[in-house]
Formats: C-alpha cells, structure tokens, sequence
C-alpha cells in the first residue's frame, strides 16, 4: 500500500532496514540470550542519525516527529523487537522534556540524545502504581534550592543504562493524582541507584530495572513544568509514545509475517510448498490483512500527531496501541503456527518474536487501559456535542 | 590530508554475462554497485580525513548513471564527487582508464593521496590503481592491508603478501591500493543521503580534462580481447576412501603414478 511518504521518510525506512539486517540480524540470538545491552547497535544507530528523528534540527535532532520514529522502530522491530527498544524507549523518556520542557531544560538534556550519545528513560511504574497513577509512593520534598527523592521505581526500561530520566514523583501526597510531578534525574547523582534487574519473557536484548532513590538530591531547575503537573506530563507523554509501541507491534508482526511466507514457499510436505494449501493461505491472507490495518492506523495516528503535537491524541494514540500489540500477539502465534514445530524452536526467529510481542499488550498502559482511555474520549466527545 | 578515492560502478553480481559478439561485459538489467573493494578505499579515506583532517575528493569513469555510485560515497561522508564521462572514452581498455582517470585528477590537482580498490570484481585486473600512478609519476604500493603512520610529508603501510606482509614507507603525493582487510566499511547516515541527494557532481569531460585523442576510448586501448568465455566447472574428482591407513596408501600409489612424487 502507498503512504506516500516523503523522500526523507522514504531514506529513513530505508537506512533503518539497512542496520536492522547489517548489524542486528546477526547478533539478535545474542542478546536475547545474553540479556546484555546493546551498546553497539546504540553506536551504529548513532552514526547513521537515527537517535534523534523525533528532535528538532535545532538541539541537534533530524526534525522530524512521531511518524519518522515509527518508520524506524518499524523497520528495526521487524528484524528484533527487542533490541530497538534502546531508540524507543528513549523516545518515551525524551517526550516530556520535548513537550513540557524549558529551553534551558531542552538545551542542556536533548543534544546528547539526539546525538545518540546519552539515552533516556521514562518512570512512572511502582511495586503497587501503575496505571493507577494516584498511587504513587515516591516522593519528592522541597528544600531550598533542592527537591529531595526518595522511593523506588520497578519495571523501568533502560534503567541502569539510561543516563537520562524522568521520574515521576509525589510533592503533594493529599492531592492524589494532582499532587504528582516530573522530574530529571541524571545517573550518578548521590543518592540513586539501581536495583534488581529483571529476567524477562521477552524483549531481553532491553534492560528493566528498579531504579532506589535514598535521599536523592537534585536542583529545583530539574522540575518538568510546575509542581503538581506529573500526571498530566505522564498522559500527553504517552498519547506521543503509544503510537511507538504501537510501531514496534507493527515492525515484530511484519516480520513475522514476512517470514512466514517465505517459509511457507519454501516446506514441503504432501509433495508441495506448505503455501498451496488453503488452510495456510487463509492463514496468512488474515495476517497480512491485519499488518496493513495496523500500519494504516499508525500512520494515521502518527500524522495527527505531529500535524498538533499540542492537541490531546489520546483516543486515537491508544487506538493503535491497542490494535497494532493485539495484531502483534496473533499474528506471531499464527507465524509459530506456520512453521510448524520448527517455529517452537529457539533455532528459527519465530518463537522469539511470539514472546517478544506479548509485552505490547502490557506496557505504556495495558490494553485494557487502552480501551478505558477509548471509551472514556468517546463519552467526553459524545457529551459535548450535544 | 587531501584525498581521492577512484571507484567504479559494477554489477552486483559475480555471474556476469558476456556478449559473444563485441566481447564485454553485459551490464543491462543488471542492478549496479559500488565496486566491494572500493569501498574499503572510500572508508579509509573517510578514516584518515577524521584522524588527520582534509578532504575526500571520490572520482570515476563511467556513463551518467555511474552518479549513482558516487551520490553512494557521498552517503558515507565524501565532500566531493567528479564523474569523468564522455562518449569518446567508450571501450576503455585499463591503459587507456588509468590515462583518463589520471589526468582527471591532474584537473582536480590538489592532493596528497590516491585510494584505489585493490581490483573491480568484474574484471579483476587490478592494474587500473597502479596505472594511474604510473600516468602521474608518483610512488604506488598495491594490496595496503594497514596504514601505520601518516605524516605531512609521508606515509607508512603495511603491504600484505602471501606469507607475512612489508612495511613500505613512501613520500606524498602517492597511491595506494587496498584490500578487504583493511577496515569495516561503515553504513551511509540520513545527513549522508540527505547531503547526496542535493549534492553538485562534477562532470568533466574529454576536453575538460584536455586528453590526448590518441589515449582515449578504444582508440587508446591497445587491448585487444580476441576470445572470451566462461571457464568450464571442475569435474568431480576422485574420492579416496577407506580409514586413514588404506587412503594414504591410495593417495601415495596414485602420486608415484601420476610421477608427482
């Protein structure tokens, strides 16, 4: 199907696929067996002006937005789901410095992520908050010229490795959701450290850590906006970066995809390729249907985006998040399928991308969050149009 | 350090075909790439201009389509790109490539150092790079596998061989040519194919270049192809088998028959 990208969209798909095969194919086993971070594809995306798409040409980014990051994580998703995540997830991390930052804030943090340089993380996850973000427990208490910190964030991607991140945190423990604030912390500052790093279903090739704040002490010029703004930074800040879940669904479905038909022409059994059976044929006919439906709709959302990065996207931001991670969940089931019992096998790409997938239904807001977001726009607008 | 690289645009394939009737290569629908061992030259230059500074002048010979090839080195982080192409330059032989190339870069005039592959995988001569030294009198060592020190009057390489390799110093203005050991070639950036997508190429032409008529094109090719065709495959061979013991036997008899020992 044509998009009609433009020629710089059309170079980015094509330089992404470009390093997606070169430099992660070979050694995406590797690391997710290893569970180690990789430094080396972090270089090689750094060098080819991928790390900064999304950052304006003015602190050192391409200019771009959210369609150009998920043309990239799309391509990168589609070799490893995993592995991409260092650019992804530095998205998520950078996103309320872009929109909620100050100058100062922005000149001083986002060059060195643009550049590839430093990467970033985003955390708002808690043992017991999550999607409930009114139940936070870190805290954040002023003193003089200082916010203090202190508590601990789990599940937090590219904890441990990120130099940069934005931590929400509680400076108005009555105030409920309202008294939450975002702050900047950069690694090595006095105080925070890193704890249990997970041992996960997929996406290993992505570091998940605890991130402890003991009596963290980081200057009051590292407030995002005012106080009391956490929960709305964190809303806005994932109405831009589902969208890039949403690529990375995208990106492990068609791969999936794309294999499966390869493979399906090339076994034989009953004395013909697998691929002139109807059974298969109707299998991959729903599965391309769905990775076109679902690229369609990011696209989509992705330009609405950037045409008002202002406006709130959310309904149609949790759309493709929601769609495009349960079209990555079927799809890769229906792949394992078609290869048969050698896509069980840890010796052929598929049975990766199956468990890879799983984890874009759960974060950035489980899918069934998604739909509460959904339905609550649809309630909202149906009530002001009357 | 200002350098040039000298690349040529070939097929991407090793299974070229051959037209029986004027003897050269096909190269119609096939897709065309930079030449594998030019890229190790291009991504030396590219290495010693961020060690050293100057510049990367990425030069070759070719129809107009061959911009492709050069628009690609532009991609990587070449500053310049000088296509030479004129229909008399049609039919070069090496001699008469080497003679256009080199007076090309005399156009071209400031340099310090020529990169040149080690050989094009269409025609594996390997005698353009050393031909262009030799058209401008300037020191050339073949088959660079490391560059050890570059100074402003000098550099030193080392020059691979079949068992071991040399270490040759040699005086700037010179050309080297370079095999695969030598580096990684890197991976274009989006600013490269942003820069190559608007870049100026240089064209120059037969006159530009002032070439002697009689050194140009096929007239200037003293080459003459009288046959060419595809070498047969192997045959099989003879398998010995048995253990360790029955196959030297074998072997040993079969030698002393063939008197090869």
């Amino acid at each position: 199907m044509n998009y009609f990208l433009s020629e710089e969209q059309q170079m980015i798909k094509e330089l992404s696929k470009k390093i997606a095969e070169e430099k992660m194919k070979p050694v995406r086993e590797q690391y997710d067996e290893n569970e180690e971070f990789p430094w080396e594809i972090v270089k090689a995306l750094a060098d080819a002006d991928l790390c900064g798409l999304y950052i304006s040409e003015k602190y050192g980014g391409f200019g771009g937005g959210v369609l150009e990051l998920c043309l990239c994580v799309e391509e990168l998703c589609k070799i490893d789901g995993g592995i991409a995540l260092c650019v992804a997830a530095t998205a998520l991390g950078t996103f309320p410095l872009l929109l909620f930052g100050t100058e100062e804030q922005k000149k001083k943090f986002l060059p060195d992520i643009a550049s590839g340089k430093k990467i970033a993380a985003f955390a708002v996850t808690e043992a017991n908050a999550g999607s409930d973000a009114a139940g936070i427990q870190t805290t954040a208490r002023k003193e003089g010229d200082f916010y203090v910190l202190n508590g601990t964030k789990c599940f937090i991607t590219n904890g441990g490795d990120a130099e940069i991140y934005v931590i929400i945190a509680m400076t108005n423990k009555t105030k409920g959701a309202r008294g939450a604030s975002a702050f900047i912390v950069e690694k090595n500052t006095p105080g925070f450290s890193f704890g249990k790093k997970e041992n996960k279903m997929g996406i290993r090739a992505s570091s998940t850590r605890e991130l402890v704040f003991n009596e963290c002490k980081i200057p009051k010029e590292n407030l995002i906006s005012r106080e009391g703004q956490g929960f709305i930074i964190t809303m806005k800040t994932f109405d831009a970066s589902r969208p890039g879940v949403a690529a990375q669904a995208l990106g492990i479905a068609a791969g999936a995809l794309e294999d499966a038909v390869k493979y399906s022409r090339e076994r034989i059994q009953f004395g013909r390729p697998i691929s002139s059976f109807q059974a298969v044929q109707h299998m991959l006919a729903n599965m391309a249907t769905k990775v076109e439906a679902a690229r369609a709709l990011i696209y989509a959302t992705a330009k609405t985006i950037d045409n008002d990065p202002k406006a709130r996207a959310t309904k149609c931001s949790a759309m493709s998040k929601l769609f495009a991670s349960d079209v990555a969940m079927e799809v890769t089931t229906d792949a394992v399928q078609v290869y048969g019992g050698y896509g069980y096998m840890k010796e052929y790409p598929m049975e990766k991308r199956m468990r890879d997938a799983k984890i874009t239904q759960i974060y950035e807001g489980t899918n069934q969050i998604q739909r509460d977001e959904i339905a609550l726009a649809l309630i909202k607008e149906s009530a002001r149009s009357k | 350090m200002n350098i040039v690289v000298c690349i040529k645009q070939v097929p991407a394939t090793t299974e070229v075909k051959i037209n029986p009737e004027t003897n050269t290569l096909v190269r119609e629908g096939v897709e065309s790439i930079v030449n594998p061992f030019d890229m190790y030259a291009i991504e030396e230059g590219l290495r010693i201009k961020e060690k050293v500074g100057g510049t990367v002048t990425v030069l070759t010979m070719g129809p107009p389509q061959a911009e492709t090839a050069l628009k690609e080195a532009i991609s990587l982080g070449c500053d310049e790109a000088v296509l030479v192409s004129d229909r008399a330059f049609a039919g070069s032989d090496t001699l008469a490539t080497a003679y256009t190339l080199a007076r090309s870069i005399k156009k071209i005039d400031d340099f310090d150092l020529i990169i040149c592959g080690k050989q094009a995988i269409d025609g594996d001569t390997a005698q353009v790079g050393p031909g262009i030294a030799e058209e401008l009198n300037v020191p050339c060592v073949t088959y660079v596998k490391k560059i050890e020190k570059i100074e402003e009057n000098m550099i030193c390489v080392e020059r691979m061989m079949e068992e071991g390799y040399a270490v040759i110093q040699l005086p700037v203005p010179c050309l080297i040519t370079v095999v695969k050991e030598i580096n990684e070639p890197r991976l274009p950036s989006l600013r490269g194919m942003m820069k190559a997508k608007k870049v100026q190429i240089t064209v120059l032409n037969a006159a530009d270049i002032a070439a002697e008529t009689n050194r140009i094109g096929q007239v200037g090719s003293p080459t003459l192809v009288s046959k060419i065709f595809a070498p047969p495959f192997k045959e099989g061979g003879e398998m010995i088998v048995g253990d360790v013991g029955e196959q030297v036997e074998e072997l040993s008899k079969k030698l002393k028959e063939t008197k090869v020992i």
